[in-house]
């Protein structure tokens, strides 16, 4: 018997503390870009950094301005989101409103199966294909752009808005639905008048989520974006967002120059933005929940 | 005129499902089209030859294999661990909110951001060097939230009157759990290891700077030596190198097998749970 009892108290110490790994984690990673970034903030000094136009990481003396970066990231993801939104909440309402159940079970894996795609073959599908297409369909210099970047972000996000809307609208009360009914209002009126403002946080949320993934997203902008640093001036512009900054130039900075240390500044500039989207869009979830 | 606002609305809630399910295709059908031949053996099991123009992607396999393994051993039993925590135990509140909040968080972290903490910390911190060992930490702590979160799920779904009845039959706290709890569980916690897989082999940004190599003659060593990994060759292939008219049809190949492997992986776990649901008596 006290054995046991030995047994049972060292499991649940075990428990508690191997749990706190992902605290320290956290922890970990926001003081490791925080301190790095920092110093280039700090070097560069905050204006110059967030809004110089001029990025020369080799020139000398070399210039880190990343405003052409933060507006790229801004613009491919605003991109993403006008093609993303429309396509996941339209399916999930489609799903969860006019699907009858075998269409619906059909139809979710293929939503999974999207989300499950490396980004890395999206990019390549970018690069070998819808690239090469953009290009000749819009009789452009290149087919690698502002446009293709958004396009292809805003088809990988369709299944995060896709999912959390669905899970939203699959919580309106079936009495609601049916009261909206009984006076004589049609599936249009209903999904417009009571359906959509009932889930209203869970959208927002889900919107938030889908810009978070759209902004964070490494690999697609790395391949399809074109990479040019200059302020984008058109829908079909080459651009270089904040985290493909990152991944072209970090195989070749030496550690511990003003060059890494600004590598790490960008890092902290995304992390905040997330941090920030991962917040508020908590915030909606749980409201949600609390209803 | 109510009628065609009706019926419009209809017609393009269809339009979006329509473009949903094509936009799937449109990377699927090239990639199938195009990568699937020549793949059996040769591709899958010679080296690569002649910079990257010519033979196949064997080391990459055997590097993603063993990126994959190692980081699911890092990962997983803490994964395990810190959802049974949260699911079971749930006490104090402050910390369980604590906690939620930063596996939340975590998993909002851009993919490159874990890249870079991978480089200053295991890489430079720990002078572990590029290696397989710092690419699987990496990995591990990326993938880290996406399994407590889908464990936590599977725990949760066990019925309360189970566990009840070990309580009764006096059982412990830690013996409901891991005679009840986790057993009755298990099929979930298998589907969620499986996504898990699935999720690592494909990643490309956190290897970038803390495990990979673009091209290799020999297979790792150790746990110190730099691998190649199939989708960091895929990058490789289409934006380095001077003769992207070899080397596009061996990225195709290449694509094709990691689409595959992260298909086969997904189908599964989504079989799993559709027979789980089925079999299912509570």
């Amino acid at each position: 018997m006290e054995k046991r009892k030995i047994r049972d108290g060292f499991a649940t110490f075990l428990i508690h503390s191997i749990s706190l790994i992902s605290l320290v984690i956290l922890a970990l990673i926001v003081y490791d870009i925080f301190s790095k970034g920092y110093i280039a903030f700090k070097e560069v000094g905050f204006t110059n950094f967030i809004f110089g136009r001029k990025y020369y990481p080799t020139m000398d003396p070399p210039s880190f301005g990343i405003f052409n970066f933060i507006v790229s990231s801004i613009f491919v993801t605003l991109g993403s989101i006008l093609v993303g939104l429309p396509l996941g909440v339209g399916s999930a309402i489609f799903l969860s409103e006019y699907a009858n159940l075998k269409t619906k079970e059909i139809l979710k894996p293929f939503i999974e199966i999207l989300s499950s795609i490396p980004s890395v073959i999206f990019g390549f599908i970018g690069i070998v294909f819808i690239g090469p297409f953009i290009r000749r369909f819009f009789n452009i210099p290149t087919g690698l752009n502002l446009f293709t970047a958004s396009f292809i972000l805003g088809i990988v996000i369709i299944p995060i808005i896709s999912s959390l809307t669905e899970d939203a609208l699959s919580t309106v009360p079936s009495t609601l639905k049916e009261a909206s009914y009984a006076l004589g209002g049609t599936k249009f009126d209903t999904i417009t008048r009571v359906v959509i403002p009932y889930t209203k946080g869970a959208l927002i949320s889900a919107l938030l989520l889908g810009i978070g993934r759209s902004i964070g997203e490494t690999m697609i902008v790395l391949m399809v974006a074109g990479g040019a640093m200059n302020f984008p001036n058109s829908i079909f512009s080459p651009v270089r967002p904040l985290t493909s900054t990152i991944a072209a130039e970090m195989g070749e900075t030496a550690v511990g120059t003003t060059h890494f240390y600004v590598l790490y500044g960008i890092a902290l500039v995304l992390l905040f933005l997330t941090l920030i989207l991962t917040l508020i869009s908590n915030r909606f979830i749980k409201n949600l929940k609390r209803e | 005129m109510k009628k065609i606002k009706e019926k419009g609305f209809e017609i393009l809630i269809y339009i979006t499902t329509i473009l949903t399910i094509s936009s799937l295709l449109i990377f699927l059908v090239p990639i199938f089209k195009n990568g699937y031949r020549g793949i059996l053996p040769d591709f899958l099991f010679t080296f690569p030859k002649n910079g990257m123009t010519e033979g196949g992607i064997f080391p990459a396999i055997v590097g993603t294999f063993y990126l994959t393994i190692l980081s699911t051993i890092f990962s997983f039993p803490v994964g395990v661990i810190t959802a049974v925590y949260l699911a079971e135990y749930g006490k104090p509140k402050f910390l369980v909110d604590l906690l939620k909040t930063s596996i939340t968080t975590l998993s909002g972290i851009p993919s490159i951001i874990f890249g870079l903490f991978g480089l200053s910390f295991f890489v430079i911190k720990f002078s572990l060097e590029v290696s397989l060992l710092s690419g699987s930490l990496t990995l591990a702590i990326l993938s880290l939230p996406i399994i407590i979160k889908s464990v936590e799920e599977s725990l949760k779904s066990v019925p309360i009157t189970f566990k009840e009845a070990a309580y009764s039959l006096g059982c412990s706290k830690f013996e409901t759990i891991y005679k009840i709890s986790i057993p009755v569980a298990f099929p979930n916690i298998l589907t969620s290891l499986i996504l898990s897989v699935g999720r690592i082999a494909g990643e490309t940004a956190p290897i970038m700077f803390t495990a990979a190599t673009l091209y290799s003659r020999k297979l790792p060593k150790s746990l110190s030596s730099e691998v190649m990994a199939i989708p960091y060759h895929i990058y490789g292939l289409v934006t380095e190198g001077v003769s992207p008219e070899k080397q596009v049809p061996i990225a195709y190949k290449s694509a094709f097998v990691l689409l595959l492997l992260v298909l086969i992986l997904n189908l599964s776990a989504i079989l799993i749970r559709q027979r789980l649901r089925r079999q299912r008596k509570w």
